[in-house]
């Protein structure tokens, strides 16, 4: 997004750099826009190949995901959620102080953003700790909890009402299968909240040194574009991991 | 075919100048985060109700994130404000993980209703 | 704004994309022409590199014994290096990254891609990705298959799997960052005047193909990430004892990786849609049909992966169902195929070797597409599943469709990138023997698969031999006929530039400047006043008169 390419002569001042190959700022500003569309449009892709695998294996074992859910903090959840969505509020208001030329503003509520995001993701380190401390991470380690093991147990029948051993060995193995993805999902999540409050912080040092031309509007735009979507991931994630049954 | 041409009028993005650049009112933004808070405190007290069958749980608690989803991009991402192409590409993309989904199930829930062991 | 399209001329030739030389103005380019160059060099290395590979295979198998390779899972490793060398490092980007990185931004009139920095960045993605495929190659190379079907791939394999995974992986985000800067491209980058069917039919099938690279390379990303998981730490997640279903796999992979055969063939429809109107010197048939026949195909071709997984244990309805959108797939491939042949109609045919490369990808790609709809008949399927009859089903369109296509549209266009006309006897030579050679390799195939041979096996029983030496000996032509390029298009970059704007007299903005173009392409600003394919019956006149000239 560098701009030293650029032959206007008010480069540098409050007006936005045109790069040499576009022809207007108009055409500039569509075209970074679309292509963070386009980039969330193969991340949505990306996590709906996650999604398909829950769906999946939620339908084949739907008491083994409600146990495994159960031992997830709701609370903790909507906390989080909380903060995630108090963060894209402040994100957007980042957005429309760059398109209003407040700088101050633009600094303000970047870091906003980044305490938010980095709040969120303390949070949830101490979530997973919680969990593995509980032998509920997948692998060599994961142990299913005695009472868990009961209930699926007693849900493990086989069209003759009796006892089905291999019913059982797939609930047990489903219940571990919820961890697997809750933990990929939310590592991947997690992955995309700390680039993002990495390049919100970077942009908020951009901004107070008045490194941007045109206070970054099209720069801040898509990056708020990005943080939203990493939100909306999580608004349809605290649903899937932590409210079922 | 090329024409000397010394202006850009004709550039088919010259109407995005006011989308791309439409400011939206503080006002707007709270109450949108308002009702994604009440959205939010709905969700766990539909969590908390016994609605009968784990499948109206579900539908729920997915109706209720979409609604908040749309807000989100709708306001939040600005697509409300936009050209109609960010409304295909959002809508698209969902329909396209719908789709990877539809057919996704549409294998594991017919398998066995021919009664054939594997098919 | 025309200050910034001006271009600096010196005292002698005009300066040109390829005047700066130095190593680092190549490696660190964000002309668009410049990374088409990058591309192709790259995408020849491993174009040759897989190339080996079959020609080992195919020497292996002369002989109904094991005796060129080792052992059988020497021979494993080779088929396996052979499909995820050719498909993810050469079919995938070849068209897109060489021809369209080049020619898109000319085609519509524009400086540069939208995004020229992250054009180069795909380059060194892949290049990435590619490099650690060669490692792979160099330290033993992987023995799933380019599919890596699990359980195989998660529990079995002794072999470098999460390797090629991450490999995969990463060439992955290189063909999305090509994807959406295509896209954005062709809607924020159009000349002045460029409607959207004013667009040549080159754009329209790369657009087709830029969206199915953004919404299916996703998938295909987190299936090999889940692949490489499972095999890590033995999750479960596709093994049935812990209640995994290998199944789930199939599916996520195929959801990307049959619209990948769509990236891989829709760029070819792109090149042929332009070669056929300028060599019949007849404006192309149902232009519009042949635009949305290629967006057609890109949805369409997301409805129809369970067609890859009819034995495999999916429900017979769901195989039903992907059976018949199978066969609705076909119908706008046919619509292509049946314009293209209009558009010859009464044209006036020209014989050059993009024609010639073109003709030979038009009767190759519809025995590949006519067999496609064999293999789509549950039934057929059942019996012909994992033989040769599916081998040469594919290489039929990989290397009957998109490679002639690619040969065809590197000679179309190599007096446009290098400024230099090559050999036309050679070229049309090379055009012969590469279509003679492919028929006579892959041809006995399909009488190999119907007969019952499986593919993936180094050993096989005698009566299938008589069948395997020619499909070995045609191999040996083919290897010809693809060497040959090599030699008498580097050797005409030896002489000065003598192509001039427009060798073949074609229509299209690439055609109307320097070659090699300049590094801003265009002098002044562009505005686009009709529709593409202009090619008038008075002017198809003038040039069967004087067609001696062009084919001396």
């Amino acid at each position: 997004m560098q701009a030293s390419t650029s032959t206007l002569p008010d480069a540098g001042t409050g007006r936005q750099i045109l790069l040499s190959h576009f022809d207007d700022l108009d055409q500039q500003h569509l075209s970074s826009n679309l292509g963070m569309w386009f980039f969330l449009v193969s991340e949505v892709m990306f996590f709906s190949g996650l999604i398909g695998a829950y769906a999946v294996y939620r339908a084949l074992s739907p008491v083994a995901f409600e146990r495994a859910s159960g031992h997830m903090d709701l609370w903790v959840g909507f906390f989080n959620t909380l903060v995630l969505l108090t963060s894209s509020l402040t994100m957007a208001l980042a957005v429309r102080c760059s398109q209003i030329g407040d700088n101050r503003g633009i600094v303000r509520y970047l870091i906003a953003t980044a305490v938010l995001g980095t709040v969120f993701l303390g949070v949830k380190g101490f979530e997973w700790k919680q969990e593995i401390d509980h032998h509920l991470l997948p692998g060599p380690h994961f142990v299913v909890p005695a009472e868990d093991a009961e209930a699926l147990r007693a849900v493990s029948v086989g069209t003759d009402g009796q006892f089905d051993p291999v019913k059982y060995a797939r609930n047990l193995g489903h219940f571990q299968m919820m961890f697997v993805l809750y933990f990929f999902m939310t590592g991947v999540h997690a992955f995309h909240m700390i680039v993002g409050v990495a390049a919100v912080l970077i942009f908020a040092v951009l901004a107070q040194i008045r490194w941007f031309s045109g206070y970054g509007t099209t720069q801040i735009e898509v990056l708020g574009l990005y943080w939203h979507f990493v939100d909306v991931v999580w608004v349809f994630l605290y649903p899937l991991l932590y409210l079922i049954g | 075919m090329q024409h000397h041409h010394q202006s850009s009028q004709l550039h088919q993005s010259a109407e995005a100048h006011e989308q791309s650049h439409h400011v939206i009112a503080v006002k707007t933004y709270l109450m949108i985060y308002l009702a994604l808070m009440l959205l939010l405190a709905l969700t766990v007290g539909a969590y908390f109700l016994d609605m009968g069958s784990h499948q109206i749980n579900l539908a729920v608690a997915m109706t209720i994130a979409v609604v908040k989803a749309v807000l989100i991009v709708l306001f939040f991402m600005h697509v409300y404000y936009s050209a109609p192409l960010t409304w295909i590409t959002a809508v698209g993309s969902l329909l396209w993980v719908g789709l990877l989904l539809a057919f996704l199930l549409a294998d594991y829930f017919s398998r066995g209703w021919l009664d054939i062991l594997g098919k | 704004m025309s200050a910034s399209a001006h271009a600096r001329r010196d005292d002698g030739r005009p300066a040109d994309y390829l005047s700066d030389t130095s190593v680092a103005s190549w490696l660190l380019t964000t002309d668009h022409k410049r990374v088409g160059i990058l591309y192709m060099l790259s995408v020849t290395l491993f174009f040759f590199v897989g190339g080996v590979i079959a020609g080992l295979m195919r020497l292996e198998l002369m002989t109904p014994r094991g005796d060129v390779m080792s052992t059988p899972d020497a021979y494993n490793r080779m088929f396996t290096m052979h499909g995820v060398i050719m498909i993810f490092f050469f079919l995938v980007p070849a068209i897109p990254g060489v021809l369209g990185n080049f020619l898109l931004p000319l085609m519509i009139g524009a400086r540069d891609l939208a995004f020229p920095k992250i054009n180069l960045l795909s380059w060194y993605v892949y290049m990435i990705g590619g490099v650690m495929g060669v490692w792979i190659l160099v330290y033993g190379g992987v023995d799933t298959g380019w599919t890596f079907y699990t359980p195989f791939s998660t529990m079995y394999s002794n072999t470098y799997v999460v390797t090629a995974a991450v490999a995969v992986f990463i060439t992955g985000f290189s063909s999305i960052l090509t994807g959406l800067n295509f896209i954005v491209t062709v809607h924020t980058m159009r000349a002045p005047g460029m409607t959207w069917f004013r667009l040549p039919l080159f754009v329209w099938s790369h657009y087709a193909t830029a969206l199915i690279m953004v919404l299916g390379t996703p998938v295909l990303a987190i299936s090999v990430v889940l692949i490489g998981l499972e095999r890590l730490f033995q999750f479960g997640i596709f093994d049935p004892k812990l209640g995994g279903d290998p199944i789930l796999f199939q599916h996520l992979f195929w959801f990307y990786s049959h619209p990948a055969v769509y990236i891989m063939v829709l760029p070819g429809f792109a090149v042929i849609s332009e070669i056929i109107p300028c060599f019949s010197r007849r404006p192309i048939f149902g232009y519009r049909f042949i635009a949305f026949a290629s967006v057609a195909i890109a949805i369409f071709g997301f409805l129809v992966w369970g067609h890859h997984m009819f034995v495999s244990g999916q429900s017979m309805y769901a195989g039903a169902v992907f059976s018949i959108l199978s066969f609705l797939v076909a119908i706008p491939s046919a619509i292509k195929v049946f314009n293209w042949t209009a558009t010859l109609y009464k044209g006036s045919l020209r014989f050059d070797t993009p024609m010639l490369y073109a003709m030979g990808f038009m009767g190759l790609f519809t025995i590949g597409g006519l067999t496609g709809l064999m293999l789509a008949s549950l039934a057929i399927d059942v019996h012909v599943h994992d033989t040769y009859f599916v081998v040469a089903h594919f290489h039929y369109i990989m290397v009957g469709g998109t490679t002639m296509a690619y040969l065809g549209g590197v000679h179309f266009w190599w007096p446009k990138i290098t400024g230099r006309t090559y050999s036309e006897l050679w070229g049309k030579l090379s055009a012969l023997l590469v279509f003679v050679g492919f028929n006579l390799t892959f041809f006995p195939q399909f009488l190999l698969g119907y007969l019952g041979m499986p593919r993936r096996y180094f050993e096989y029983r005698p009566e299938f031999q008589v069948l395997n030496v020619m499909s070995t000996a045609g191999a040996s032509i083919l290897a010809v006929g693809f060497v040959l390029p090599l030699f008498y298009l580097l050797l005409s970059l030896r002489k000065a530039p003598d192509a001039g704007p427009n060798p073949w007299g074609a229509t299209g903005l690439e055609w109307q400047v320097e070659s090699p173009p300049t590094t801003h392409n265009f002098h002044e600003p562009v505005l686009v006043t009709c529709g593409p394919y202009m090619y008038s019956p008075e002017e198809a006149e003038r040039e069967y008169a004087s067609q001696h000239v062009h084919t001396a």
